[in-house]
């Protein structure tokens, strides 16, 4: 970590060098962080941490699932791998690594000193920390972990042992954490934008981040609504989904997903800010169609609220229901596919290089595109009938996810770690674990198409036999995919450590935008002390 | 879900009905090869019943539409990959920086194909949702980790469990060393299935006991939930000459046994299926009588003893 802060440069003389010690020195400059860079760099690592232990038990997951028969795990311990790898991922690695990049990002890129409120943002941050142990640590209580799903349905997770209020309360401080880095992202944003920066010049991924923002502010204070029921339901005798008692399931699922789709689009607009920052680079050309860009965004997250009833075809939903969700659901196609095309049109007639980053947007564009495509397979009600709770839905939302949402965290990283650190990384490893990640990526999460489409169901330890080819070749793009992760920790550890030093611009070749370019690499501690100059 | 032949591994028949037996394996053997049932493994099954062929049809429909919008886009994207590279000394147009008319295109082209994509889709809606002149009605109820089934109308009073097989059971234990495809229908075989007749409109009551479950069999293309406090309903009819065996599973997260609770359909003539409802109904009465002196015990109702 010592090499990721100020080297006070000539940019900032006039403030620093007299009434500043530079940053605190040993664990107190951690723990009472109130640096949206050093903030920025905590929830990266802890992000790092939590994307290797959630992999960790998809990786187990897959060798159960390699063949038919149960080899390693009882269907209990299974269950909790499921439910614990999606909690993980979703909580633990792709939401902090998006707020991580937001912490460092936004500020540069709107040319602001810090955050607007940097002590909740250090709270913010050390939440999760303590949400995690306390969510992981309940694998040693009886009953263990909860095995309900991500998507904890009562009553199935009424039946959780001891662990349940762990669970419950670990997603109370998770939520908390998120709104209030929202708050912090939105009164920056807003407030805090150098002279000059009006809302139209600001660049993508701070706009992506300012409308994820509202979508968390609007979800997460819901799911923690629908989690304090099942508390209450669990512990206080209340029947809110208990029907002998009066109450009903199915409310839990409204509820539940009507923050649990938003959640999927807080989990994906900031990549898309993420490809349009870097696309423009490599492409040496400004982003085709800015403004519709933006309003694209602010669409798909308007109607990210009206088509929670799609993840509920199957439970008996009223025709009129059936009808709007499917409408709705389809809807959000067009805005999306108005990005893919701008972003196409940015890359036509440009002058394209392939850096690490650029690969990764690249694959982003094409593979996100395939989930999406799956995305209005599964939206057609009637045949949801046949892809609902099936490996086709599993397919779908792992490659939204992970060449999409996961992708552009990389290439992010890629994109920006030179800028953190003051040093170029080992582009040929880089461009190996792009080239393992792709490919493996695809082994592992497209056969899973034709496994739900032949009909097996997700959420299972084992199955019948004639699911077995797929299954294993999944398995093995699974380890190939889990293994190639390694040269990623690689490649950033030894970039954190040295390197061959970077300019400010990175990337003399090409075309980067934005304020941060300004800065040197890495930026002085305490960076836009006086506003920038905006042309 | 592979159709198999009526062949039964619980309990043994009598005789008359091999004849029966033989001409619906006679008759699978024409419908087998006559259209795939099965899923080929990459695909949604085809189907035995209307809204199953309906929903194949739909998934093509929207899957080939798919298919040409991506050639178009990811043909467009391969292609500025190729032409537009800076080593190869292409040079960057940074006036293209917007354009209205080609926004407007490309949102109002993708909202058309919707809209052709939402019409039959709407369609299939309502077809799906028509329970009305249905002509056997079953309450199914799901439990962790079996399937109740209950009937009505004139098979009224047939009410029995349907449970993973033994032999499937044992070999999923642990560690159990039992190779799975040693099992016929490994995780696919019940102890006593559903049984119904083919062209007829069933319909299906389900709700469940303990936590959500869903019942769900591809080949006719009937998924539902099976919810607690509530009655679901879905209709399907088998079409006529597709008399078989066909299997689903569970499709809900229910717990430690949730891929072991599968769901196996009978599906029999309207005729075998009356025999099959005298034979249930007189061996309900049987197991009700008092034990006669000289043979053991009457067994218990929920044994499964008796003949199907």
């Amino acid at each position: 970590m010592a090499n990721v802060h100020a080297n006070n440069t000539a940019h900032d003389h006039a403030h620093d060098d007299h009434d500043h010690h530079g940053p605190a020195t040993g664990i107190k400059r951690w723990i009472f962080a109130t640096n949206h860079k050093d903030i920025g760099t905590m929830y990266l690592v802890f992000s790092l941490i939590m994307f290797f232990i959630g992999g960790f038990m998809a990786m187990l997951i897959r060798v159960e699932l390699f063949k038919p028969g149960l080899q390693l795990l009882d269907p209990v311990t299974f269950n909790q791998l499921t439910t614990n790898h999606a909690l993980i991922m979703i909580f633990g690695a792709v939401m902090p690594a998006f707020v991580g990049l937001a912490n460092w990002m936004v500020p540069l890129q709107v040319g602001a000193p810090d955050m607007a409120l940097p002590r909740m943002n250090n709270f913010s941050f050390w939440l999760l920390p303590f949400a995690f142990t306390l969510m992981l640590s309940s694998m040693f209580v009886p009953g263990g972990m909860a095995a309900a799903g991500w998507t904890m349905y009562p009553p199935l997770v009424l039946q959780t042992g001891d662990s349940f209020p762990m669970l419950i309360f670990a997603i109370h401080m998770m939520g908390a954490s998120s709104i209030m880095g929202a708050i912090n992202i939105i009164v920056t944003i807003m407030n805090m934008r150098a002279p000059g920066m009006n809302l139209l010049k600001m660049p993508l991924f701070a706009w992506s981040w300012l409308i994820t923002a509202y979508l968390l502010i609007a979800v997460m204070p819901v799911l923690a609504g629908a989690v304090t029921m099942l508390l209450t339901d669990h512990f206080f005798k209340t029947s809110f989904f208990n029907a002998a008692g009066g109450g009903d399931p199915v409310m839990f699922e409204h509820i539940f997903w009507f923050f649990g789709h938003p959640e999927v689009y807080i989990m994906i607009l900031p990549a898309f800010g993420i490809i349009s920052e870097i696309l423009p680079t490599f492409a040496r050309k400004p982003l085709f169609g800015a403004t519709s860009m933006i309003y694209a965004i602010a669409s798909i997250a308007f109607l990210s609220f009206i088509v929670w009833g799609h993840h509920m075809f199957v439970d008996g939903m009223p025709v009129a229901a059936q009808l709007f969700y499917m409408m709705s659901t389809m809807l959000i196609a067009v805005p999306t596919g108005v990005k893919v095309f701008n972003w196409t049109a940015t890359l036509w007639r440009g002058s394209l290089s392939f850096e690490p980053p650029m690969l990764f947007a690249l694959a982003f564009l094409f593979l996100f595109s395939i989930g999406g495509f799956s995305g209005v397979m599964l939206a057609i009600v009637p045949v949801d009938f046949q892809y609902n709770q099936t490996y086709f839905v599993v397919a779908h939302f792992h490659y939204v996810l992970v060449p999409g949402a996961i992708f552009a965290i990389m290439g992010a990283v890629y994109y920006w770690i030179p800028k953190w650190t003051g040093h170029m990384y080992n582009m040929k490893l880089a461009t190996w674990h792009f080239w393992l990640s792709t490919i493996f990526v695809n082994v592992l999460f497209f056969p899973q198409h034709f496994l739900g489409l032949a009909g097996m169901p997700r959420r299972i330890p084992d199955y019948a036999v004639q699911f077995t080819d797929w299954n294993m070749v999944s398995s093995i793009g699974g380890f190939g995919f889990g293994l190639s992760q390694i040269l990623f920790a690689i490649v950033i550890v030894q970039c954190i450590r040295g390197g061959k030093k970077a300019s400010a611009k990175v990337w003399d070749d090409a075309r980067p935008n934005g304020l941060e370019w300004t800065l040197s690499s890495p930026p002085p501690y305490h960076s836009f002390t006086t506003a920038p100059d905006i042309k | 879900m592979r159709v198999t032949s009526g062949i039964d591994h619980s309990t043994s028949r009598p005789r008359q009905r091999i004849s029966a037996g033989a001409l619906c394996l006679a008759a699978l053997g024409l419908a087998a090869k006559a259209g795939a049932n099965t899923s080929n493994g990459y695909n949604l099954p085809t189907g035995v019943t209307d809204l199953a062929q309906d929903m194949y049809g739909l998934h093509m429909e929207v899957f080939w539409i798919c298919v040409g919008i991506a050639v178009v886009v990811f043909g467009a994207m391969i292609y500025a990959l190729v032409k537009f590279r800076h080593s190869q000394g292409a040079v960057a147009d940074t006036t293209m920086l917007h354009s209205t008319k080609v926004e407007i295109i490309w949102t109002i082209v993708p909202v058309l194909i919707l809209v052709v994509m939402a019409i039959p889709a709407a369609d299939l809606i309502l077809k799906q949702e028509d329970t009305r002149n249905s002509e056997l009605s079953i309450r199914v109820t799901g439990y962790q980790w079996k399937w109740e089934y209950n009937y009505m109308n004139a098979a009224q009073g047939i009410d029995f469990f349907s449970t993973l097989a033994r032999d499937s059971n044992f070999a999923r234990q642990l560690n159990s060393g039992i190779d799975p495809k040693s099992v016929p229908n490994y995780l696919l075989e019940v102890d006593k299935p559903l049984v119904i007749p083919s062209g007829t409109k069933v319909h299906l009551l389900l709700t469940s006991q303990d936590v959500i479950h869903a019942w769900w069999v591809p080949d006719f293309g009937a998924k539902r939930a099976a919810i607690p406090g509530f009655i679901n309903e879905l209709w399907f009819r088998v079409d006529p000459g597709k008399e078989g065996v066909y299997r689903g599973q569970c499709a809900a997260l229910c717990g430690r046994d949730h891929g072991f609770m599968p769901v196996v359909v009978d599906v029999r003539t309207p005729e075998e299926f009356k025999k099959w409802v005298e034979t249930q109904k007189t061996a309900a009465k049987q197991a009700a009588l008092p034990a006669p002196a000289a043979a053991p015990a009457a067994p218990p109702p929920t044994a499964q003893a008796l003949p199907n």
